[in-house]
């Protein structure tokens, strides 16, 4: 019975332990996000070499398969499970080509945390500033966290200055839908077109 | 001509209840549905987006990046006298939209601009302390009146809109804008139509100086440029109506609630 008890403390306290060791606040997780494309930014190496490094970064810690089902609209719900596969795949090759492409355009860009907003559970909005230079003003950026899993915090949206790449990202794709009586196939072609280029 | 144009305005109005009211896709109390402005006319306004950006490549873009190249202290004076100006807008619609207290900061921030700031070259209201400046307009009024957008249109030369916005820019030609009104139909000798015009490109110039590398990015990587470009379109008119600034933008992200269904863990 002892035995027993020992090993349920034992088990209680490192668990405890564990969720210290790597549950991690929304903020800190964007502030450190930022600080390693930061420093890739401002690495003296080519822009085709920054960006798969900011590929490898986006991929730990942006939800790429969640924001490729919000872009899809009402649509996600009447693909079959052969045709989620392939749009996953088309959307990430997408997403990372788009997501370090932006960024790379930047050189050594300097964002600041500035707070937090606990929306649910699941979603927390950290608020951040790109400090301005002498060639462009202050940018305000925010960045929708999802936190269901508290000890790996992903990035599912940035609305910069009020306007949501996610939210301007699946209009895009809508907008492609509708003009090909929601075929499915046509934004499949038009993802794999733009990874080519 | 005025009474053309009143009528116009007054269809136009009636046009856009009407369509607001019957798609509801954009009616904001409706925070569940989908919030996309209706494209009714998309194949003109697809071609009047080609054409646009046929024009911007030959003419406005280039000229924008002439203004870049202008001494800062010249674009920063510029800047200032064109965001004077946009107060005489401003001000009427802080009234009509029953914000005296931000009318009565306006019309000081006006008079302290063109006077000390030697007719807005300058901002020593800013240095002063007042709150930060925030232009209205006759559509965001309309919107703030529970005006739906109606339609959205790309119109040749003047760039994206929706037919509530049209209507405001109608309402400052026929009465709206003072600044139209003493220079277009004013009898003086100091301002005329065609300096009138050449503040209303000045200000298109400056606008589009000072996103040519966001209007680049954006171009560079959609899928769908023509969607992206009404997207942030229909966005920033959003945020300007609701008058969504910074610590405010909460509103937004609870009001979309498909993220709620996405669940990849």
């Amino acid at each position: 019975m002892k035995k027993i008890f020992v090993l349920i403390l034992f088990l209680t306290i490192s668990l405890i332990n564990f969720n210290f060791a790597y549950s991690i606040s929304p903020d800190i997780f964007v502030q450190s996000t930022v600080n390693r494309a930061s420093q890739i930014l401002s690495e003296n190496i080519s822009k085709e070499e920054k960006m798969n490094k900011l590929k490898i970064i986006a991929k730990e810690t942006v939800d790429i398969k969640g924001i490729g089902f919000y872009s899809l609209g009402s649509k996600r719900k009447s693909l079959n499970e052969k045709q989620k596969k392939n749009y996953s795949n088309l959307f990430e090759k997408y997403f990372l080509k788009s997501f370090s492409s932006r960024l790379a355009e930047y050189t050594n860009p300097q964002i600041e945390v500035k707070n937090k907003d606990v929306l649910n559970e699941n979603y927390t909005i950290v608020k951040s500033v790109l400090i301005s230079t002498s060639e462009r003003p202050e940018v305000s950026i925010d960045w929708r966290v999802y936190t269901k899993d508290l000890n790996n915090p992903l990035i599912r949206d940035l609305i910069i200055e009020g306007l949501s790449l996610a939210r301007t990202q699946k209009e895009e794709f809508a907008s492609i839908l509708n003009s090909n009586n929601g075929d499915i196939n046509t934004l499949f072609k038009a993802l794999e077109e733009f990874s080519k280029n | 001509m005025i009474k053309i144009l009143k009528i116009y305005l007054i269809a136009l109005l009636f046009a856009t209840n009407a369509i607001a009211g019957s798609d509801g896709e954009i009616e904001f109390s409706k925070s569940k549905e989908d919030k996309t402005t209706k494209d009714c006319f998309e194949p003109i306004n697809r071609a009047s987006f080609a054409l646009n950006q046929g024009l911007d490549k030959v003419i406005f873009k280039p000229v924008a990046k002439g203004y870049r190249a202008l001494p800062g202290p010249i674009k920063k004076g510029t800047g200032n006298a064109l965001n004077n100006l946009s107060n005489l807008i401003t001000i009427p619609n802080n009234v009509l939209q029953g914000d005296l207290k931000l009318a009565a900061i306006n019309t000081g921030r006006l008079v302290v601009n063109t006077t000390l700031g030697i007719l807005g070259i300058f901002d020593p209201a800013s240095e002063m302390g007042f709150p930060g400046y925030v232009k209205e307009d006759y559509g965001q009024t309309l919107g703030t009146w529970g005006v739906g957008p109606g339609c959205y249109l790309v119109l040749p030369v003047l760039g994206p809109t929706t037919i509530r916005d049209t209507a405001g820019m109608f309402v400052n030609v026929m009465g709206g804008d003072p600044y139209y009104n003493v220079s277009v139909n004013g009898n003086n000798e100091y301002l005329d139509g065609k300096l009138f015009a050449a503040t209303k490109m000045l200000s298109a110039v400056e606008f589009r100086a000072s996103n040519i590398e966001s209007f680049d990015n954006l171009e560079k990587n959609s899928v769908d440029f023509y969607a992206s470009v009404r997207s942030v379109y229909t966005q920033d008119r959003e945020n300007k109506i609701k008058n969504i600034q910074r610590g405010n933008l909460e509103v937004i992200y609870k009001e979309d609630q498909d993220w709620e269904e996405i669940d990849t863990k």
